[in-house]
């Protein structure tokens, strides 16, 4: 493999740009990484029983210019971990930094203790030593791995894991590629968490304005006033953005335009990976209709899209035909619209195409402030039902009921802690959603009106049986929670550093869990060591997911079984968000084993 | 970390998990570690029966759904194709608000009902110490919580630092602050003052503790050193983002001799285009007494209205023009014999 450094010596930028980015930015990326991969199937990266991997410092080159990076075993992104369902496998993980370090495989249902959270599941490896995970592999799917120490993700510390199931898939796309998207800037991550807590709106350069209102841009003047009055900004969609990130596909940016190779006619299957530390994307592939198979590895029974939002963290597989001998973008525009990963589908290298230009960015909405029912400006498709029953959690908690029916006094104070009994009174809580509504039916902030079939979490059917499908035993409501001004972010109200008990769960029981999302942000939250069923009107086919997407002023509801006995982390996976505060541990204990 | 350790451990772990029996081609150490002292802990040591059926792979198998979309298999009969949202979800349903038209109705899963059992007391999350021992997971989990919420962070802000050319009298004037703590507790410096170059300058530092009352509010006390004057105050304020977008600030000062004065700031930032900002701005000053050797009259002592158009070269680094209208009050503008007035302001706004 031709060092970087040499192929950067030999030519210039332009040069490079010229003759294809994808030269230079292909050397120090892993085979399946590779812009004119003619697919993963061809040549895994790693696997087999021990697999070795060394996190260090190193260069990597995005759009011809050279960026500092941590990674493994040289490459950014990490190299694919090709593992095979049933096997047992030993990850030997050498940390060459400085600084301690850790991997986490997120969505592998793996012993606590080897799920790499340091301070929750281990210790964390230590500067210059070598830390060996082992772990049986009891799913197959896409998933993916990355640092859960500091802000490491953000600097290239993330890669794919794919698992073959252990009955060999005949009727499987013999074509498949994997598609990492992924956000990268040339600010130190401590830079970015510091700007944003010293100016929550730091990177947004799509603020109203004065000369777009007297163009007829964005909200008229009534509108601005009233969301003025409640210090709520509506062109807050994104707190990190393309005016300080570059999105990637494989590792590769849009002027790279990472290329996959198809034979047209055939189906090929992507494995979708949302590895970005704070952007939620929106893939389309324009020509090309999308049939989901998979969401967070597991089987989906098959529902055909245009278009889907893919939060952080989240791993979707779809499968495509392009028919044409012609080349086909992949777009994923960041959901403010800052900016775009591209890459290109194409039956021979070297192809490439044009990028569709940036669809205006989206406005928060009153629903988006968990104005539910009662929105007004909002332009988005409501759910029938959410009009009658928009605190049906509030039902079950049972003491939490008032607002359910009087629609007619209703209080719509933003900060009315009453209708979040769960929540501390804290700097922390900006706003209190007072109707918040199951979004669950709704393609995405901004999706609403695209002009085709956008994905919805409602549209998600497991393929096979749930494994639990029992009624809960008890219900369990948690709030997301924030201050933009501030920058602060926290479940009901407590960050991190100020919780002082864990979110407790025994052993196998299952537990209806509501999330409430009090700001007007999406939040795309995970639970490690499990999956739980989105309660989405699929009985005992629910999808099954380990991280879920809570919309602005929305509820997401799902039914957890909690049979991984243990501590597991359980945050926000906007990198800062977790950051900042939002994570707390989730403790599962044998029944009867007291209180340790 | 010893490394082996730590394998043996985890060898040891998962025996006692008795994963063994439901993974198919899983090989296990089989060496345990000779001297271990700690007693393999009881709760991971009973077998879990669920885990088996946590497994969804094997049902797939048979026929995949993207193989019976592709017309390869037949997708069991019980599955309905996946159509559109449902109206009415089954949870709703339960509660007897709609009527489940969901073709998988067959109430098991996630339609059926909520239960109402207590939660469970919660425990320590150190079930990790078993593993790996509490020496070595205090530290982690300290860290951990500090990294998350916790961490500390500095602001240096300069808003107003300009020149004000008044033909060969020009003068000078600079209102900033700086803060450094966590979200809730900071210690907040302040300075601002003006003057002529060649003459006279006044002004003040103030040091602070501050600390968040609300989402969007500080209360601040502390003292206030003036410089060009032997005086001191104790000081108390509140400062925040009020409703509007509106920065506002009101501080009230008791000096050394028992004078009892305050302030009242606010400035607006009107974006124009997204780097182009308008900040209109307004300082008043009263005093509850009249001070004669500070030449400050009783009531309210001057005021100053500014605007002042700033261009955001980087966030942090934004010239501005603005003009600045300057005056003194009542007894004030007597002691002073100055009756003020307006003038161009050339200056930058910085903050790192």
């Amino acid at each position: 493999m031709t060092s970087d450094h040499d192929t950067a010596a030999r030519f210039g930028r332009r040069d490079l740009l010229r003759a294809g980015g994808v030269l230079a930015a292909s050397a120090c990326a892993p085979t399946w990484a590779q812009s004119g991969s003619a697919g993963i199937a061809a040549r895994p990266e790693v696997s087999g029983d021990d697999i070795h991997l060394r996190i260090a410092h190193q260069m990597m080159t995005i759009d011809g210019r050279r960026r500092h990076a941590i990674g493994i075993n040289g490459s950014v992104p990490a190299p694919l971990i090709r593992l095979r369902e049933g096997q047992t496998v030993r990850l030997h993980v050498e940390n060459a930094l400085d600084e301690e370090s850790s991997i986490h495989w997120h969505g592998l249902l793996v012993p606590f203790h080897m799920d790499g959270v340091p301070g929750v599941s281990f210790p964390g490896i230590a500067p210059r030593s070598t830390f060996t995970y082992q772990f049986p592999v009891k799913q197959a799917g896409t998933y993916w791995y990355h640092s859960h120490s500091g802000l490491q993700e953000q600097m290239g510390l993330y890669g794919p894991i794919v698992i073959d199931p252990a009955t060999p898939d005949a009727a499987a796309p013999a074509r498949e590629h994997v598609i990492l998207l992924s956000d990268h800037s040339q600010l130190h991550p401590h830079t970015i968490f510091r700007k944003l807590k010293q100016q929550g709106g730091y990177f947004n350069y799509q603020k109203q304005t004065l000369a777009g209102l007297l163009a007829g841009r964005d909200q008229p003047a009534g509108e601005r006033r009233a969301w003025g009055k409640m210090r709520m900004d509506p062109a807050d969609i994104a707190d990190v953005t393309a005016a300080t990130y570059t999105y990637l596909v494989n590792g590769h940016g849009p002027r790279d335009q990472w290329t996959g190779l198809f034979a047209p006619g055939e189906r090929v299957r992507l494995r979708l990976v949302n590895a970005s530390a704070m952007t939620t994307f929106n893939v389309r592939l324009p020509g090309l209709a999308m049939t989901v198979v998979a969401a967070d590895g597991l089987a989906l029974r098959p529902v055909t899209v245009d278009e889907l939002q893919i939060a952080v963290a989240e791993t979707y597989d779809v499968i495509v035909t392009p028919d044409d001998d012609r080349a086909y973008a992949l777009v994923a525009e960041s959901v403010d619209r800052s900016g775009m990963a591209l890459a290109t589908l194409a039956p021979r290298v070297g192809m490439r195409t044009a990028a569709p230009p940036l669809r205006p960015r989206p406005l928060a909405t009153m629903k988006d402030m968990g104005m539910g029912a009662m929105a007004m400006g909002g332009g988005e498709a409501t759910p029938a039902h959410d009009m009658t029953d928009h605190d049906m959690a509030g039902h079950q908690m049972g003491g939490h009921a008032a607002a359910g029916h009087e629609m007619g006094a209703m209080n719509h104070s933003m900060r009315d802690f009453a209708n979040a009994p769960e929540v501390k009174r804290s700097p922390t809580v900006q706003t209190i959603a007072p109707m918040p509504v199951d979004r669950t039916g709704e393609p995405g902030q901004g999706l609403a009106d695209v002009g085709h079939r956008v994905l919805t979490y409602r549209d998600l059917v497991a393929a096979a049986r749930n494994p639990d499908v029992r009624a809960p035993d008890r219900a369990l409501r948690i709030h997301l929670t924030g201050n933009m001004e501030r920058y602060m972010w926290a479940f009901d109200g407590e960050k991190l550093n100020e919780v002082t008990a864990p979110f407790a769960f025994l052993e196998n029981e299952r537990v209806r869990v509501t999330l409430v999302n009090d700001t007007m942000m999406g939040h795309p939250i995970h639970l490690h060591g499990h999956y739980f069923e989105l309660v989405t009107g699929h009985g005992e086919h629910a999808p099954r997911k380990h991280t879920v997407q809570v919309q602005p002023g929305g509820t997401v509801t799902f039914d957890l079984t909690a049979d991984a006995v243990g501590d597991w982390a359980f945050h926000c996976h906007m990198l800062y968000h977790m950051h900042a505060g939002m994570m707390q541990v989730v403790t599962v204990r044998p029944r009867g084993e007291g209180a340790a | 970390m010893s490394v082996t350790l730590a394998l043996a451990l985890a060898a040891a772990q998962m025996q006692g998990m008795d994963h063994a029996g439901h993974m198919p081609g899983m090989t296990m150490p089989m060496h345990r570690p000779a001297a271990t002292p700690k007693p393999k802990p009881r709760a991971v040591k009973r077998p879990t029966r669920h885990r088996a059926t946590a497994m969804p792979m094997p049902e797939v198998a048979a026929c995949s759904p993207e193989h019976a979309a592709m017309g390869h298999c037949e997708a069991p009969a019980s599955i309905p194709a996946t159509g559109p949202s449902e109206p009415c979800p089954p949870e709703h349903a339960a509660m007897g608000h709609c009527t489940a038209a969901s073709r998988d109705a067959m109430a098991s899963g996630t339609a059926l009902p909520v239960g109402n059992a207590p939660a469970p007391a919660a425990p320590a999350p150190i079930y990790a110490d078993r593993v790996w021992g509490a020496g070595a997971m205090a530290p982690a989990r300290a860290r951990l919580r500090q990294e998350h919420g916790g961490m500390t962070f500095t602001q240096v802000m300069l808003n107003i630092a300009e020149l004000q050319p008044r033909g060969g009298r020009d003068g000078y004037r600079w209102d900033g602050a700086a803060w450094f703590g966590g979200d809730v507790d900071r210690l907040v410096v302040k300075s601002e003052g003006d003057g002529r170059f060649g003459t006279r300058t006044s002004g003040e530092v103030q040091a602070l503790y501050s600390r968040a009352i609300g989402p969007y509010f500080n209360v601040q006390g502390g003292v206030r050193q003036d410089i060009g004057a032997n005086r001191r105050y104790a000081v108390a304020g509140v400062e925040g983002l009020a409703p509007y977008w509106f920065d506002v600030e009101a501080t009230a000062f008791v000096s050394d001799h028992g004078d009892v004065l305050a302030r009242v700031e606010g400035y607006y930032d009107q974006r124009i285009t997204q780097r182009l900002i308008l900040q209109p701005r307004a300082e008043l000053n009263l005093s509850a007494q009249q001070v004669v050797q500070d030449r400050i009259g009783a009531g309210l002592v001057d005021a100053e209205l500014g605007v002042r158009l700033r261009y955001e070269l980087h966030r942090e680094f934004a010239p501005y023009v603005g003009v600045s209208w300057e005056r003194a009050f009542g007894a004030t503008r007597r002691l002073r014999g100055d009756d003020g007035g307006a003038v161009v302001a050339l200056g930058v706004r910085a903050w790192f």
